[in-house]
Protein backbone atom coordinates (compact mmCIF):
# COMPACT_ATOMS: atom_id res chain seq x y z
CA UNK A 1 0.00 0.00 0.00
CA UNK A 2 1.55 3.69 -1.05
CA UNK A 3 -0.98 6.49 0.22
CA UNK A 4 -3.62 6.30 2.45
CA UNK A 5 -6.34 9.07 2.24
CA UNK A 6 -8.94 7.71 4.98
CA UNK A 7 -12.06 8.28 2.78
CA UNK A 8 -13.69 6.74 0.23
CA UNK A 9 -17.20 7.29 -1.62
CA UNK A 10 -20.64 7.04 -2.02
CA UNK A 11 -22.48 3.69 -3.21
CA UNK A 12 -19.09 2.29 -3.50
CA UNK A 13 -18.33 -1.29 -2.17
CA UNK A 14 -14.56 -2.76 -2.10
CA UNK A 15 -15.74 -6.69 -0.96
CA UNK A 16 -18.91 -5.54 0.21
CA UNK A 17 -17.77 -3.36 2.43
CA UNK A 18 -19.65 0.12 2.52
CA UNK A 19 -16.88 2.71 2.41
CA UNK A 20 -18.70 6.41 3.27
CA UNK A 21 -17.81 9.52 3.53
CA UNK A 22 -18.85 12.72 4.75
CA UNK A 23 -17.22 15.25 2.74
CA UNK A 24 -20.38 15.84 0.75
CA UNK A 25 -21.79 17.21 3.89
CA UNK A 26 -18.74 18.75 5.59
CA UNK A 27 -19.29 21.89 5.14
CA UNK A 28 -23.50 22.21 6.38
CA UNK A 29 -23.04 23.22 9.60
CA UNK A 30 -21.42 26.24 8.55
CA UNK A 31 -24.53 26.76 6.37
CA UNK A 32 -26.41 27.08 10.01
CA UNK A 33 -28.70 29.37 11.45
CA UNK A 34 -28.02 33.20 10.43
CA UNK A 35 -27.23 32.30 7.12
CA UNK A 36 -29.51 33.41 4.45
CA UNK A 37 -29.69 31.14 1.51
CA UNK A 38 -30.88 32.52 -1.66
CA UNK A 39 -30.76 29.88 -4.21
CA UNK A 40 -30.84 30.41 -7.69
CA UNK A 41 -32.03 34.02 -8.43
CA UNK A 42 -29.82 35.34 -5.91
CA UNK A 43 -27.39 37.08 -7.69
CA UNK A 44 -29.91 39.29 -9.97
CA UNK A 45 -30.74 40.90 -6.41
CA UNK A 46 -30.74 44.02 -7.21
CA UNK A 47 -28.57 45.56 -4.41
CA UNK A 48 -26.69 42.85 -3.56
CA UNK A 49 -22.89 43.51 -2.72
CA UNK A 50 -20.69 41.00 -4.94
CA UNK A 51 -19.28 37.78 -3.09
CA UNK A 52 -15.86 37.26 -3.08
CA UNK A 53 -13.94 35.81 -6.29
CA UNK A 54 -11.69 32.68 -5.75
CA UNK A 55 -9.82 31.52 -8.97
CA UNK A 56 -9.42 27.82 -9.13
CA UNK A 57 -7.92 27.02 -12.86
CA UNK A 58 -8.29 23.10 -12.26
CA UNK A 59 -9.45 20.11 -14.19
CA UNK A 60 -12.59 19.26 -13.36
CA UNK A 61 -10.41 15.45 -12.84
CA UNK A 62 -7.68 16.81 -11.05
CA UNK A 63 -8.59 14.86 -7.93
CA UNK A 64 -9.22 11.55 -10.13
CA UNK A 65 -5.78 12.45 -11.65
CA UNK A 66 -4.01 13.16 -8.57
CA UNK A 67 -5.20 9.51 -7.23
CA UNK A 68 -3.99 7.90 -10.80
CA UNK A 69 -0.57 9.70 -10.34
CA UNK A 70 -0.38 7.86 -6.61
CA UNK A 71 -1.14 4.81 -8.11
CA UNK A 72 1.29 4.90 -10.95
CA UNK A 73 3.84 6.02 -8.40
CA UNK A 74 3.29 2.97 -5.98
CA UNK A 75 3.50 0.70 -9.67
CA UNK A 76 6.46 2.25 -10.57
CA UNK A 77 8.27 1.75 -7.64
CA UNK A 78 7.56 -2.15 -7.12
CA UNK A 79 7.66 -2.61 -10.26
CA UNK A 80 4.20 -3.61 -10.94
CA UNK A 81 2.60 -3.69 -14.58
CA UNK A 82 -0.73 -2.43 -14.27
CA UNK A 83 -3.76 -3.09 -17.11
CA UNK A 84 -7.08 -1.49 -17.35
CA UNK A 85 -9.20 -3.72 -19.24
CA UNK A 86 -11.88 -1.73 -21.04
CA UNK A 87 -15.00 -3.38 -23.03
CA UNK A 88 -18.67 -3.02 -23.50
CA UNK A 89 -20.42 -5.87 -21.35
CA UNK A 90 -20.04 -9.04 -22.34
CA UNK A 91 -16.83 -9.14 -24.66
CA UNK A 92 -15.47 -11.74 -22.91
CA UNK A 93 -13.44 -9.65 -20.23
CA UNK A 94 -13.20 -12.04 -17.50
CA UNK A 95 -13.09 -15.40 -19.81
CA UNK A 96 -9.88 -13.88 -21.31
CA UNK A 97 -8.36 -13.23 -17.98
CA UNK A 98 -9.52 -16.51 -16.65
CA UNK A 99 -7.62 -18.13 -19.57
CA UNK A 100 -4.57 -15.98 -19.22
CA UNK A 101 -3.93 -16.58 -15.57
CA UNK A 102 -4.21 -20.64 -16.28
CA UNK A 103 -1.68 -19.74 -19.26
CA UNK A 104 0.96 -17.59 -16.84
CA UNK A 105 0.32 -19.85 -14.01
CA UNK A 106 3.71 -19.84 -11.72
CA UNK A 107 5.39 -17.45 -14.34
CA UNK A 108 4.41 -14.54 -13.36
CA UNK A 109 2.53 -13.08 -9.82
CA UNK A 110 -0.89 -11.86 -10.68
CA UNK A 111 -3.41 -9.75 -8.60
CA UNK A 112 -6.63 -8.74 -10.28
CA UNK A 113 -9.36 -5.98 -9.35
CA UNK A 114 -12.73 -6.46 -10.33
CA UNK A 115 -15.01 -3.65 -11.28
CA UNK A 116 -19.04 -4.08 -12.09
CA UNK A 117 -21.91 -1.78 -10.81
CA UNK A 118 -23.23 -5.51 -8.43
CA UNK A 119 -22.48 -8.85 -7.92
CA UNK A 120 -18.64 -10.70 -6.80
CA UNK A 121 -19.32 -12.97 -9.29
CA UNK A 122 -16.45 -11.65 -12.01
CA UNK A 123 -13.96 -12.21 -8.96
CA UNK A 124 -15.51 -15.45 -7.75
CA UNK A 125 -14.67 -16.63 -11.39
CA UNK A 126 -10.93 -15.70 -10.97
CA UNK A 127 -10.68 -17.07 -7.54
CA UNK A 128 -11.33 -20.31 -9.52
CA UNK A 129 -7.99 -20.17 -10.61
CA UNK A 130 -6.10 -19.55 -7.31
CA UNK A 131 -5.04 -16.03 -8.49
CA UNK A 132 -6.39 -13.15 -5.86
CA UNK A 133 -8.84 -11.04 -6.69
CA UNK A 134 -11.00 -8.20 -5.31
CA UNK A 135 -14.48 -7.35 -6.00
CA UNK A 136 -15.45 -3.31 -6.43
CA UNK A 137 -19.36 -2.72 -7.07
CA UNK A 138 -19.79 0.93 -8.30
CA UNK A 139 -23.47 0.57 -7.30
CA UNK A 140 -24.67 3.29 -9.75
CA UNK A 141 -21.26 4.17 -10.99
CA UNK A 142 -20.65 3.40 -14.63
CA UNK A 143 -16.56 2.85 -14.67
CA UNK A 144 -13.85 2.74 -12.18
CA UNK A 145 -12.21 5.53 -10.64
CA UNK A 146 -8.29 5.92 -9.60
CA UNK A 147 -9.28 6.42 -5.77
CA UNK A 148 -11.44 2.87 -5.67
CA UNK A 149 -8.27 1.14 -7.54
CA UNK A 150 -6.13 2.54 -4.40
CA UNK A 151 -8.19 1.30 -1.73
CA UNK A 152 -8.80 -2.26 -3.22
CA UNK A 153 -4.84 -2.55 -3.59
CA UNK A 154 -4.80 -2.24 -0.05
CA UNK A 155 -6.83 -5.75 0.09
CA UNK A 156 -4.54 -7.28 -1.77
CA UNK A 157 -1.15 -8.66 -1.37
CA UNK A 158 0.65 -8.17 -4.58
CA UNK A 159 4.66 -9.36 -4.96
CA UNK A 160 6.86 -6.58 -6.23
CA UNK A 161 7.43 -7.05 -10.00
CA UNK A 162 3.83 -8.63 -10.73
CA UNK A 163 0.54 -8.21 -12.95
CA UNK A 164 -2.57 -6.07 -12.10
CA UNK A 165 -5.10 -6.57 -13.96
CA UNK A 166 -8.05 -4.30 -13.38
CA UNK A 167 -10.95 -5.26 -14.99
CA UNK A 168 -13.22 -2.05 -15.26
CA UNK A 169 -17.22 -1.79 -15.55
CA UNK A 170 -18.74 -3.03 -18.45
CA UNK A 171 -19.13 0.87 -20.38
CA UNK A 172 -17.33 1.67 -23.84
CA UNK A 173 -17.82 5.50 -22.48
CA UNK A 174 -17.06 6.54 -19.22
CA UNK A 175 -13.81 3.97 -18.35
CA UNK A 176 -12.01 6.33 -20.97
CA UNK A 177 -11.93 9.77 -19.00
CA UNK A 178 -10.49 8.12 -15.69
CA UNK A 179 -7.43 7.13 -15.21
CA UNK A 180 -6.59 4.61 -12.71
CA UNK A 181 -2.53 4.89 -12.79
CA UNK A 182 -2.39 1.89 -15.39
CA UNK A 183 0.69 1.24 -17.72
CA UNK A 184 -1.89 0.59 -20.88
CA UNK A 185 -5.39 0.25 -21.59
CA UNK A 186 -6.23 -2.57 -23.23
CA UNK A 187 -9.92 -2.34 -25.21
CA UNK A 188 -11.42 -5.70 -26.16
CA UNK A 189 -14.38 -5.56 -28.84
CA UNK A 190 -15.57 -8.90 -29.55
CA UNK A 191 -16.87 -9.79 -33.24
CA UNK A 192 -19.94 -9.82 -32.54
CA UNK A 193 -20.42 -6.47 -31.55
CA UNK A 194 -20.15 -4.68 -35.05
CA UNK A 195 -16.95 -2.94 -36.90
CA UNK A 196 -18.33 0.22 -36.35
CA UNK A 197 -17.70 0.21 -32.53
CA UNK A 198 -14.80 2.19 -32.34
CA UNK A 199 -15.83 5.54 -34.74
CA UNK A 200 -19.02 4.87 -32.83
CA UNK A 201 -17.18 5.56 -29.33
CA UNK A 202 -13.66 6.84 -30.24
CA UNK A 203 -12.57 7.74 -26.65
CA UNK A 204 -12.26 4.00 -26.15
CA UNK A 205 -10.09 3.07 -28.57
CA UNK A 206 -7.81 6.50 -28.48
CA UNK A 207 -7.01 6.05 -25.05
CA UNK A 208 -5.72 1.96 -25.73
CA UNK A 209 -2.50 0.80 -26.17
CA UNK A 210 -3.65 -2.66 -27.52
CA UNK A 211 -6.96 -3.73 -29.17
CA UNK A 212 -7.64 -7.95 -28.24
CA UNK A 213 -10.57 -8.34 -30.78
CA UNK A 214 -12.34 -11.08 -28.71
CA UNK A 215 -14.38 -14.21 -29.95
CA UNK A 216 -12.74 -14.67 -33.27
CA UNK A 217 -14.12 -18.37 -33.08
CA UNK A 218 -17.32 -16.94 -34.00
CA UNK A 219 -16.21 -15.11 -37.45
CA UNK A 220 -17.32 -18.10 -39.72
CA UNK A 221 -21.26 -17.36 -38.16
CA UNK A 222 -20.67 -13.53 -38.85
CA UNK A 223 -20.53 -10.95 -41.68
CA UNK A 224 -17.84 -9.12 -39.49
CA UNK A 225 -15.20 -7.40 -41.55
CA UNK A 226 -12.20 -7.89 -39.72
CA UNK A 227 -10.29 -5.54 -41.73
CA UNK A 228 -12.48 -2.30 -41.60
CA UNK A 229 -13.02 -2.81 -37.87
CA UNK A 230 -9.04 -2.74 -37.46
CA UNK A 231 -9.02 0.20 -40.13
CA UNK A 232 -11.66 2.05 -38.03
CA UNK A 233 -9.66 1.48 -35.16
CA UNK A 234 -6.64 2.86 -36.46
CA UNK A 235 -8.13 6.17 -37.61
CA UNK A 236 -9.33 6.89 -34.60
CA UNK A 237 -5.66 6.19 -33.31
CA UNK A 238 -2.74 4.84 -35.52
CA UNK A 239 -0.68 3.61 -33.10
CA UNK A 240 -3.01 0.84 -31.68
CA UNK A 241 -1.53 -2.14 -31.41
CA UNK A 242 -3.91 -5.54 -32.34
CA UNK A 243 -4.57 -8.74 -31.80
CA UNK A 244 -7.13 -11.08 -32.59
CA UNK A 245 -8.27 -13.83 -29.83
CA UNK A 246 -10.50 -16.42 -28.68
CA UNK A 247 -10.75 -16.79 -25.07
CA UNK A 248 -12.86 -20.06 -25.59
CA UNK A 249 -10.32 -21.58 -28.85
CA UNK A 250 -7.45 -20.17 -27.17
CA UNK A 251 -6.36 -18.28 -30.71
CA UNK A 252 -3.81 -15.58 -29.97
CA UNK A 253 -3.20 -16.10 -26.83
CA UNK A 254 0.33 -16.79 -27.09
CA UNK A 255 0.52 -13.13 -28.91
CA UNK A 256 -1.22 -11.46 -25.81
CA UNK A 257 0.88 -13.45 -23.01
CA UNK A 258 4.29 -12.18 -24.82
CA UNK A 259 2.60 -8.48 -25.18
CA UNK A 260 2.34 -8.79 -21.33
CA UNK A 261 5.30 -10.54 -20.50
CA UNK A 262 7.22 -7.56 -22.26
CA UNK A 263 5.40 -5.13 -20.55
CA UNK A 264 6.20 -7.26 -17.13
CA UNK A 265 9.36 -7.27 -18.12
CA UNK A 266 9.65 -3.34 -17.84
CA UNK A 267 7.89 -2.18 -15.33
CA UNK A 268 10.26 -4.83 -13.19
CA UNK A 269 13.42 -2.92 -15.00
CA UNK A 270 11.68 0.57 -13.97
CA UNK A 271 10.91 -0.82 -10.56
CA UNK A 272 14.45 -2.07 -9.83
CA UNK A 273 16.03 1.24 -10.82
CA UNK A 274 13.70 2.88 -8.95
CA UNK A 275 13.97 0.74 -5.98
CA UNK A 276 18.18 0.06 -6.46
CA UNK B 1 -20.66 10.83 -20.51
CA UNK B 2 -20.68 10.35 -16.88
CA UNK B 3 -21.65 13.87 -16.04
CA UNK B 4 -22.69 12.95 -12.27
CA UNK B 5 -18.79 11.89 -11.75
CA UNK B 6 -17.83 14.72 -13.53
CA UNK B 7 -20.10 16.57 -11.31
CA UNK B 8 -18.54 15.54 -7.99
CA UNK B 9 -15.36 16.32 -9.17
CA UNK B 10 -16.67 19.93 -9.41
CA UNK B 11 -17.80 19.39 -6.34
CA UNK B 12 -14.92 18.10 -5.09
CA UNK B 13 -12.46 21.36 -6.02
CA UNK B 14 -15.09 23.42 -4.31
CA UNK B 15 -15.07 21.85 -0.76
CA UNK B 16 -11.16 21.88 -1.26
CA UNK B 17 -11.52 25.36 -2.21
CA UNK B 18 -13.77 26.28 0.87
CA UNK B 19 -11.00 24.41 3.11
CA UNK B 20 -8.12 26.31 1.99
CA UNK B 21 -9.57 29.96 1.39
CA UNK B 22 -12.35 29.71 4.06
CA UNK B 23 -15.67 30.49 2.65
CA UNK B 24 -18.96 29.07 3.77
CA UNK B 25 -21.36 29.11 0.71
CA UNK B 26 -21.01 29.69 -3.18
CA UNK B 27 -23.28 32.09 -5.31
CA UNK B 28 -21.74 31.42 -8.50
CA UNK B 29 -19.67 28.32 -10.42
CA UNK B 30 -17.45 29.52 -13.84
CA UNK B 31 -16.58 26.16 -15.92
CA UNK B 32 -14.55 26.06 -19.13
CA UNK B 33 -16.71 23.24 -21.17
CA UNK B 34 -14.88 23.20 -24.52
CA UNK B 35 -16.81 22.13 -27.53
CA UNK B 36 -14.76 18.68 -27.81
CA UNK B 37 -14.70 17.64 -23.86
CA UNK B 38 -17.23 15.00 -24.92
CA UNK B 39 -19.08 17.11 -21.44
CA UNK B 40 -23.47 18.13 -22.67
CA UNK B 41 -23.34 21.15 -20.72
CA UNK B 42 -27.38 20.40 -19.77
CA UNK B 43 -26.33 17.29 -18.52
CA UNK B 44 -23.85 18.62 -16.43
CA UNK B 45 -26.40 21.65 -15.14
CA UNK B 46 -28.55 18.59 -14.17
CA UNK B 47 -26.33 16.73 -12.70
CA UNK B 48 -24.88 20.01 -10.72
CA UNK B 49 -27.81 20.55 -9.37
CA UNK B 50 -28.44 17.08 -8.04
CA UNK B 51 -24.62 16.47 -6.67
CA UNK B 52 -24.59 20.24 -4.72
CA UNK B 53 -27.87 19.35 -3.08
CA UNK B 54 -27.27 19.72 0.73
CA UNK B 55 -23.77 20.53 0.07
CA UNK B 56 -21.84 24.18 0.10
CA UNK B 57 -22.81 25.27 -3.39
CA UNK B 58 -26.53 24.38 -3.17
CA UNK B 59 -28.11 26.74 -5.35
CA UNK B 60 -25.20 28.12 -7.06
CA UNK B 61 -25.52 29.63 -10.37
CA UNK B 62 -23.45 27.29 -12.80
CA UNK B 63 -22.01 29.58 -15.86
CA UNK B 64 -20.85 27.35 -18.73
CA UNK B 65 -18.22 29.00 -20.56
CA UNK B 66 -17.75 26.94 -23.54
CA UNK B 67 -14.63 27.43 -25.99
CA UNK B 68 -14.31 26.42 -29.52
CA UNK B 69 -12.69 23.24 -30.87
CA UNK B 70 -9.19 23.81 -32.47
CA UNK B 71 -6.67 21.63 -33.90
CA UNK B 72 -3.44 21.32 -35.82
CA UNK B 73 -3.41 19.84 -39.54
CA UNK B 74 -0.05 18.89 -40.15
CA UNK B 75 -0.94 18.46 -43.61
CA UNK B 76 -1.68 22.09 -44.19
CA UNK B 77 0.86 23.02 -41.12
CA UNK B 78 -2.11 25.22 -39.83
CA UNK B 79 -4.38 25.67 -36.65
CA UNK B 80 -7.87 24.69 -38.16
CA UNK B 81 -11.30 24.71 -36.32
CA UNK B 82 -12.91 21.64 -35.44
CA UNK B 83 -16.15 19.58 -34.76
CA UNK B 84 -15.64 17.24 -33.19
CA UNK B 85 -12.43 15.39 -31.78
CA UNK B 86 -11.33 12.48 -34.61
CA UNK B 87 -13.15 14.97 -37.69
CA UNK B 88 -10.90 15.38 -40.56
CA UNK B 89 -9.30 18.62 -41.47
CA UNK B 90 -11.99 21.05 -43.25
CA UNK B 91 -9.57 22.29 -45.75
CA UNK B 92 -7.74 19.20 -46.67
CA UNK B 93 -9.69 15.74 -45.56
CA UNK B 94 -6.52 14.50 -43.71
CA UNK B 95 -7.16 13.04 -40.31
CA UNK B 96 -3.22 13.84 -39.34
CA UNK B 97 -4.90 16.56 -37.51
CA UNK B 98 -4.03 16.83 -33.50
CA UNK B 99 -6.92 18.93 -31.03
CA UNK B 100 -4.95 21.83 -29.63
CA UNK B 101 -8.51 23.88 -28.01
CA UNK B 102 -11.95 22.76 -27.26
CA UNK B 103 -11.18 19.88 -25.25
CA UNK B 104 -10.81 21.60 -21.40
CA UNK B 105 -13.33 20.94 -19.10
CA UNK B 106 -11.68 22.71 -16.03
CA UNK B 107 -13.19 25.12 -12.76
CA UNK B 108 -12.03 28.55 -13.69
CA UNK B 109 -13.58 30.04 -10.55
CA UNK B 110 -15.93 30.91 -8.00
CA UNK B 111 -17.84 34.01 -6.29
CA UNK B 112 -18.29 32.94 -2.68
CA UNK B 113 -19.64 34.42 0.87
N1 LIG C 1 -17.50 -17.83 -28.57
C1 LIG C 1 -16.84 -17.11 -27.66
N2 LIG C 1 -17.47 -16.74 -26.54
C2 LIG C 1 -16.78 -16.02 -25.63
C3 LIG C 1 -15.43 -15.65 -25.82
N3 LIG C 1 -15.03 -14.92 -24.76
C4 LIG C 1 -16.09 -14.85 -23.93
N4 LIG C 1 -17.14 -15.51 -24.45
C5 LIG C 1 -18.49 -15.63 -23.85
O1 LIG C 1 -19.06 -14.34 -23.76
C6 LIG C 1 -19.86 -14.22 -22.60
C7 LIG C 1 -19.41 -13.02 -21.77
O2 LIG C 1 -18.08 -13.26 -21.31
P1 LIG C 1 -17.48 -12.56 -20.03
O3 LIG C 1 -16.07 -13.04 -19.91
O4 LIG C 1 -18.36 -12.71 -18.85
O5 LIG C 1 -17.50 -11.05 -20.51
P2 LIG C 1 -17.12 -9.74 -19.68
O6 LIG C 1 -16.54 -8.81 -20.66
O7 LIG C 1 -16.27 -10.10 -18.51
O8 LIG C 1 -18.53 -9.24 -19.20
P3 LIG C 1 -18.90 -8.11 -18.10
O9 LIG C 1 -17.91 -8.26 -16.97
O10 LIG C 1 -20.27 -8.45 -17.70
O11 LIG C 1 -18.78 -6.82 -18.82
C8 LIG C 1 -19.73 -15.54 -21.87
O12 LIG C 1 -20.85 -16.32 -22.18
C9 LIG C 1 -18.45 -16.13 -22.43
O13 LIG C 1 -18.45 -17.53 -22.40
C10 LIG C 1 -14.80 -16.07 -27.04
O14 LIG C 1 -13.62 -15.78 -27.32
N5 LIG C 1 -15.57 -16.78 -27.92
MG1 LIG D 1 -16.51 -9.60 -16.49
ZN1 LIG E 1 -21.09 7.11 -17.36
ZN1 LIG F 1 -5.39 20.12 -43.48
Amino acid sequence: MCTTCGCGSGETRVEGEAHDHDHAHAFKPLLGQGQLHYGLAHRQAPGMSQGRMVRIEQDILAKNNSYAAANRRCFADRGIFALNLVSSPGSGKTTLLVRTILALKGGLPLAVIEGDQQTSQDAERIRTTGAQAVQINTGRGCHLDAHMVGHAMEKLELPDAGVLMIENVGNLVCPAAFDLGEAHKVAILSVTEGEDKPIKYPDMFAAASLMLLNKCDLLPYLDFDVDQAIAYARCINPRLEVIRTSATSGEGMDDWLAWIMRGAATARGQGATGRG
Amino acid sequence: MHEMSLAEGVLQLIEDAARDQGFNSVRTVWLEIGQMSSVEPEAMRFCFDAVTRDSIAEGAILEIIDTPGTGWCMACALTVPMQARYDPCPRCGSYQVQATGGTEMRVKELEVD
